[in-house]
């Protein structure tokens, strides 16, 4: 009521005053309603060229990491070393399986811990507690990923005196964790409440019924959450500076240095070779067809996933 | 579901109580990070004092490190940012929201969602190669020209520098600002919009009057959480920014913010006082994110949660 008394006088406030708005006289339509219309037209095209705007540097981006890298991407980019500068050719191809062994860890972290918050907010966090852990992990996610490389480090490297791929997938692993549970926790809330009591009522204990009915239930729609938290994961470069390092060669276990293709582009970029600058375009090209491809395809399966989750009775 | 006492077998309650570890361990990992950056920044600390955030000398060599070149690049990088990104992310969001036919909307909303997707070190490769010479061939120059007499528009042309990271944040910025305000549009109730309409409004009177004037808690949400987002950006920031730790007036110089001199100087890092005086800026925008954040959160639940119970 209030809010609607509001609208009515800031309306009259700022001069369309409701007794006299469509005014038409003889002679045509009131210079103030022409004004009107006119401003009318120029904001709403403002508001549709801002939508324009904001989509350029997406096309440019795509653009301009297909023509340029897709021509540099060929077969020994995937089995070959990095050649040192000045030899032509070569590849990424420890790149590719570091970020591989880099999301592996990080998975083994992330996915469980994440899922066990979101069943745990989804079934039993209804109180003051399950808003605690709501607000930190949304906290947690919006921290800066290099803080979370500076965690790792304190954390593995500084004890380990060395760079290791264990501390560059931990650093992913917690990169994921608020990622997973949100995500999941919308999922697992979409399972409908008679569903649960229909498995209590059988005597199936509770546990049971939450691992085997519920989240059964919600599974595939958990995995896509899971898979674009795992694309996410996959381009960040910041945590890994100084976790994971780099490595010229293929790394010999989780305890050394490992190469990866985030860290590999950005490296490539800022060098002054244009061979390198082609490497770093194939790179980023590989990088970004799996991002696009996989959030395409997580928007296909989980809408019909969230339709069908809510029509089930 | 309420747990009823009499129901709860030892299972269950070995099942709950590992969930609720697990959970609470999550949330402790903030305080983790608090603890463990106090801890690597605490020889910066008690060397520097307060006086870390005010001095403007940062030289490994002397072992001497002043915070303000980098608060100072941060914080002028982000505000371009906030700057360009506000109105054209609040024009994005009210175009899907209030203008654009449904299956245009679910198209464009999701195109403006890949622009998160993208990475950030795509997204300074684009920079480095694309952006930076455009700046410096075409607007730069048309900058000095037009409004050379400004003191932010002077000096020479690089392409990289201030203002080419404050525009790549800006378009990185864009989506988390724009799916907000998008919740935020959409929880004004339709009662208000069409009470604007039915009184002779035209449809912009209508998203002034109806929208945009109940919507200005949500919308200082969503930026707030943009700029935190823009403070921490790290990758593309430090491809643009031209790395240099000076404070200069002008938006074509270069610069350099705390998360980009952690992550060019970290790992080769010449000394324990200068890892410690990273750590010590790592801290400092881990705070200051933190804080931002927390604040943004409650605007936003404020004003999405209260369209649940309208």
């Amino acid at each position: 009521m209030s809010e609607q008394g509001s609208v009515i006088k800031t309306g009259a406030m700022m001069g369309f005053n409701p007794n006299s708005v469509p005014t038409f006289r003889k002679s045509g339509m009131s210079a103030n309603y022409l004004s009107r219309k006119f401003k009318n037209a120029l904001m709403c095209s403002l508001l549709a060229a801002a939508a324009a705007i904001a989509l350029i540097p997406l096309f440019s981006v795509f653009g301009y990491v297909v023509s340029q890298g897709m021509p540099a991407v060929n077969w020994s980019f995937f089995t070959e070393l990095p050649k040192p500068v000045g030899e032509a050719g070569g590849g990424m191809a420890n790149a590719l399986v570091g970020t591989l062994i880099l999301i592996g860890v990080a998975s083994l972290i992330g996915i469980p811990w994440g899922l066990g918050t979101a069943i745990y907010l989804s079934e039993y966090g209804k109180g003051k507690l399950g808003n605690v852990i709501r607000f930190s992990s949304d906290v947690l996610s919006s921290i800066p990923s290099i803080i979370i490389g500076l965690f790792a480090y304190a954390l593995i490297v500084l004890p380990m005196k060395r760079f290791s791929a264990l501390a560059g997938g931990v650093a992913l692993g917690i990169l994921m964790i608020p990622t997973v549970a949100r995500s999941s926790e919308e999922l697992l809330k979409l399972v409908p409440e008679n569903i649960r009591e229909a498995g209590l009522a059988l005597g199936i204990p509770r546990w049971k019924v939450t691992l085997r009915i519920v989240l059964r239930g919600s599974l595939s729609g958990i995995m896509t959450g899971v898979i674009l938290a795992i694309a996410r994961v996959a381009g960040e470069t910041a945590p890994l500076l100084f976790t994971a390092l780099n490595n010229r060669f293929w790394s010999a276990g989780l305890n050394e240095p490992i190469s990866s293709l985030p860290v590999q582009i950005y490296t490539y970029a800022i060098s002054p070779f244009e061979d390198w600058h082609r490497q770093a375009w194939a790179g980023a090209f590989l990088l970004v067809m799996l991002v696009f491809s996989i959030n395409l395809l997580a928007r296909l399966v989980l809408r019909p996933v969230k339709n069908a989750a809510k029509g089930r009775v | 579901m309420a747990k009823k006492p009499r129901d709860v077998r030892r299972s269950d309650r070995i099942f709950a109580t590992s969930l609720k570890v697990i959970s609470v361990g999550g949330a402790g990992i903030l305080c983790l990070i608090a603890i463990f950056l106090w801890r690597l920044a605490g020889p910066a600390f008690a060397k520097f004092g307060l006086g870390f955030a005010f001095t403007s000398v940062w030289d490994p060599v002397q072992n001497t490190y002043g915070a303000l070149p980098v608060i100072f690049g941060t914080l002028v990088s982000s505000l371009v940012a906030i700057l360009i990104a506000t109105p054209l992310s609040v024009g994005v969001a009210l175009f899907l929201v209030e203008l654009a036919p449904e299956g245009l909307a679910t198209i464009v909303g999701f195109l403006v969602q890949m622009l998160a997707a993208i990475p950030s070190v795509v997204y300074g490769l684009w920079g480095i190669f694309v952006l930076a010479p455009w700046l410096r061939t075409t607007i730069e120059p048309m900058l000095a020209k037009h409004f050379g007499f400004l003191p932010f528009f002077q000096g020479a042309p690089y392409g990289v520098g201030m203002l080419a990271a404050g525009l790549i944040l800006s378009i990185m910025i864009t989506p988390t600002i724009s799916s907000i305000a998008r919740e935020v549009f959409k929880a004004v109730p339709t009662t208000q919009k069409e009470s604007a309409l039915a009184l002779g409004a035209t449809r912009w009177e209508m998203i002034r009057i109806a929208v945009l004037k109940s919507s200005r808690t949500g919308i200082f949400g969503a930026v707030i959480l943009g700029l935190g987002r823009a403070l921490g950006e790290t990758m593309a920031v430090t491809m643009l920014i031209g790395n240099r730790a000076e404070i200069a007036a002008s938006l074509f110089a270069p610069g350099q913010t705390m998360a980009s001199v952690i992550a060019n100087e970290y790992a080769e890092a010449s000394s324990d006082m200068h890892l410690s005086a990273l750590a010590a800026i790592g801290f400092v925008l881990f705070v200051v994110t933190f804080a931002l954040n927390s604040l943004a959160q409650v605007f936003i639940w404020r004003v999405t949660r209260s369209k649940v119970t309208p």
